[in-house]
């Protein structure tokens, strides 16, 4: 890979605002990108099931990336994807606005692609049009955000919210039992508080800290974006003088914060992440800091999505499991990251 | 603190471009009622959590806390006094953080970073001078173009990744962590901001054409002033601000990021208009705006010390915008 930044690209580009020939000199990030992430997933063992059949075409829906999480959904969609010869991707132009999904998603169903891979805007808004594809004997393959209709869809593969701040309630709760704090100061800071996997999520986290006694001090949302954080943190930081842990919901997010415990030159506690970028695991690894967990929310559910189209429209089921077809639906257990496993799931890890 | 009135008609223009005034007394009083604000605001800080809200580390985690959007405070402040409005600076700020974070743009170190930013920001203020002086676009829509443009453009340098600044580059970072007597560096670079923009507005020529510029175009026109062009520089100003903030939210967040400054343009607007600028223009102060912005980050301070969440600040920050308006068009009237 040659990365040269193109000093001419550079200076021409300061200067004139929206030339786009330009911007492509001036913004090559893809050495980065491409150096720190895999080219595929790492997948589990190779079953029967991967050995090459029927040619089937994978229609593929999602949201715009405006996060680091979903640029990985349609990165790990992409290259499950290419692992296959007998698959044909077809993914659609990606886009925040539920009417062109859902036209987006029409044009699939026209175009009769053997199975469609939706992760919808909003599943209470997309589930008409995922009807339609399933009345249309296209199998549908629902990621993470669910359809309320299972008429809508063949098999939903997501994350565990719940189960994400269960993970992170045990860690924190285990770390300060085994250090013997009592009545500790835990801190939450949560993505946008109104969304429902915000709710699960500090759910979740309350429920498992409750089994060691333990509660949640004080909890403050930070809308998903590293300024955010940044903000939050530092008055966070100002109003508890003596911090033993904080929950971090988001490791982009994360980033903002870490900044602004570093600016304050804090570090009597310690920090869980969560969703697993790979910017956090190796904060992490490096163990220089005060994250030393994140509980994993992982993107690589999309190249198990397509894998799962792939078999449902070839008419496979799992090799692994007894039944003949797909289940219905798979729930993704949150794995805990600690400095001990962090080996591992490096390379699963998403750049923020 | 100079108040002309460009509120009178035809020949306030001349007086404009005269020696300024004494303190304006409805100035003076505008002051007083947003320090009064704050200093309420400041005992309820005190009573309700006495062992933090008065300690110098939350007072100067404010003062940082202001500082990337005070910079841009101060450039909106001239562009509403020239009559106009900048709808695009957050989206400038990401994308000058972004232009700034690229792997490219980082290879030549911190202090290209740093003029690259303040670059891309008075590049993408002249485009929208451009528009709105010489194509005659409406402020409100041109900026919304670029606002939107902006965003856009950014999200795609940055494939909507965060980009942090690379360890060999921490100098830029060193203005958020580096504190002198206390302070952190980016608290200086935001005093430096308002002091020259105090300056240039109330001690120079460029200030006092644009309370006139504001005031009345016409007759600021016939009075010899290139409206035009001044008009430029306004928005030429308001984009090297957001350059400027862009260099200090890198600094504080340590990273370039499409997503920084959502919503910074509103909450500048309000800053400026809490501050006693009049949104039609000609006339209004630089100490008015930062004491508007104070209020805003104080508020803010107050509800997460006292563990409140967002949607309560949210409605506090609202209600603020009102009762402030209303309170200046009563000082307003009891003048006239």
């Amino acid at each position: 890979m040659t990365h040269n930044p193109g000093r001419r690209g550079f200076l021409l580009g300061g200067a004139v605002l929206g030339a786009g020939a330009l911007i492509t000199a001036c913004t090559s990030n893809e050495p980065a990108a491409q150096a720190s992430t895999p080219a595929a997933p790492a997948a589990a063992a190779p079953g029967g099931n991967d050995a090459p059949g029927e040619k089937v075409v994978i229609g593929f829906s999602a949201p715009a990336a405006d996060h680091g999480w979903i640029a990985a959904i349609a990165k790990n969609a992409a290259d499950a994807a290419k692992q296959y010869s007998d698959v044909e991707f077809k993914p659609v132009e990606p886009t925040n606005d539920i009417n062109q999904q859902i036209s987006a998603v029409e044009s699939l169903i026209q175009a009769k692609v053997d199975a469609l891979v939706i992760l919808p805007n909003d599943g209470q808004q997309l589930n008409q049009v995922a009807r339609q594809a399933m009345d249309a004997g296209i199998p549908v393959v629902n990621l993470d955000r669910v359809f309320p209709d299972k008429l809508s869809y063949r098999t939903w593969i997501g994350g565990d919210n719940y189960g994400m701040g269960v993970a992170a309630g045990h860690f924190i709760g285990k770390t300060l039992k085994d250090k013997g704090v009592t009545d500790p100061v835990i801190l939450e800071i949560q993505g946008i508080a109104t969304l429902p996997l915000t709710q699960e999520r500090s759910k979740g986290f309350a429920d498992a800290l409750k089994t060691y006694g333990f509660t949640v001090t004080a909890q403050q949302d930070a809308k998903f974006t590293v300024e955010s954080g940044t903000q939050v943190a530092s008055n966070l930081l100002q109003a508890h003088k003596k911090i033993d842990a904080i929950w971090n919901h988001d490791d982009d997010q994360g980033i903002g914060v870490l900044a602004a415990i570093k600016e304050a030159g804090r570090d009597e506690f310690f920090m869980v992440g969560g969703a697993g970028s790979a910017n956090a695991m190796r904060e992490i690894q490096a163990d220089n800091g005060v994250l030393k967990a994140t509980v994993t929310y992982s993107p690589t559910m999309a190249a198990s999505a397509i894998k799962l189209a792939r078999l449902i429209a070839q008419g496979k089921g799992m090799s692994d499991l007894m039944e003949q077809e797909v289940p219905q639906s798979i729930t993704l257990a949150s794995e805990t990251i600690t400095k001990e496993n962090v080996q591992k799931y490096l390379p699963l890890g998403f750049e923020s | 603190m100079t108040e002309v009135d460009q509120a009178a008609p035809a020949d306030a223009p001349v007086k404009a471009a005269g020696p300024g005034g004494r303190l304006g007394r409805l100035g003076e009083v505008r002051h007083l009622g947003l320090v009064a604000a704050l200093v309420l605001l400041a005992i309820v800080g005190v009573v309700t959590r006495p062992e933090n809200f008065a300690t110098s580390s939350n007072l100067v985690s404010i003062l940082a806390l202001a500082s990337t959007i005070g910079v841009i405070t101060v450039g909106m402040t001239f562009v509403i006094i020239g009559g106009g409005i900048d709808l695009s600076v957050g989206a400038l700020m990401a994308l000058a953080s972004v232009w700034a974070t690229t792997l490219a743009t980082q290879s030549y170190g911190p202090v290209v970073m740093i003029v690259c930013a303040l670059l891309v920001g008075t590049g993408a203020g002249l485009l929208n001078g451009i528009l709105i002086a010489y194509g005659r676009i409406v402020p409100f829509i041109a900026t919304l173009a670029t606002m939107v443009a902006a965003r856009g453009l950014a999200q795609r340098m940055s494939n909507q990744r965060t980009q942090l600044v690379r360890p060999e580059n921490s100098m830029i970072v060193d203005l958020s962590t580096t504190r002198v007597l206390g302070l952190p560096l980016l608290v200086y670079v935001f005093a430096l901001v308002v002091l020259v923009g105090w300056v240039v507005l109330n001690r120079t020529t460029f200030g006092r054409r644009t309370y006139a510029v504001g005031g009345n175009p016409e007759a600021a026109r016939l009075a010899g002033i290139d409206v035009r062009r001044h008009t430029l520089m306004l928005y030429a100003l308001s984009g090297l601000c957001c350059g400027i903030a862009a260099v200090l939210i890198m600094a504080r967040t340590t990273t370039g990021s499409s997503t920084h400054g959502d919503l910074y343009e509103l909450d500048a607007i309000a800053a400026v208009i809490i501050g006693g600028t009049l949104l039609s223009g000609g006339r209004g102060t630089i100490m008015g705006s930062i004491l508007g912005l104070l209020i805003f980050t104080v508020i803010t301070n107050l509800f997460i010390l006292n563990g409140l969440n967002t949607a309560d600040q949210l409605v506090a920050k609202g209600a603020i915008i009102v009762v402030a308006v209303l309170l200046q068009r009563r000082g307003l009237r009891s003048q006239t």
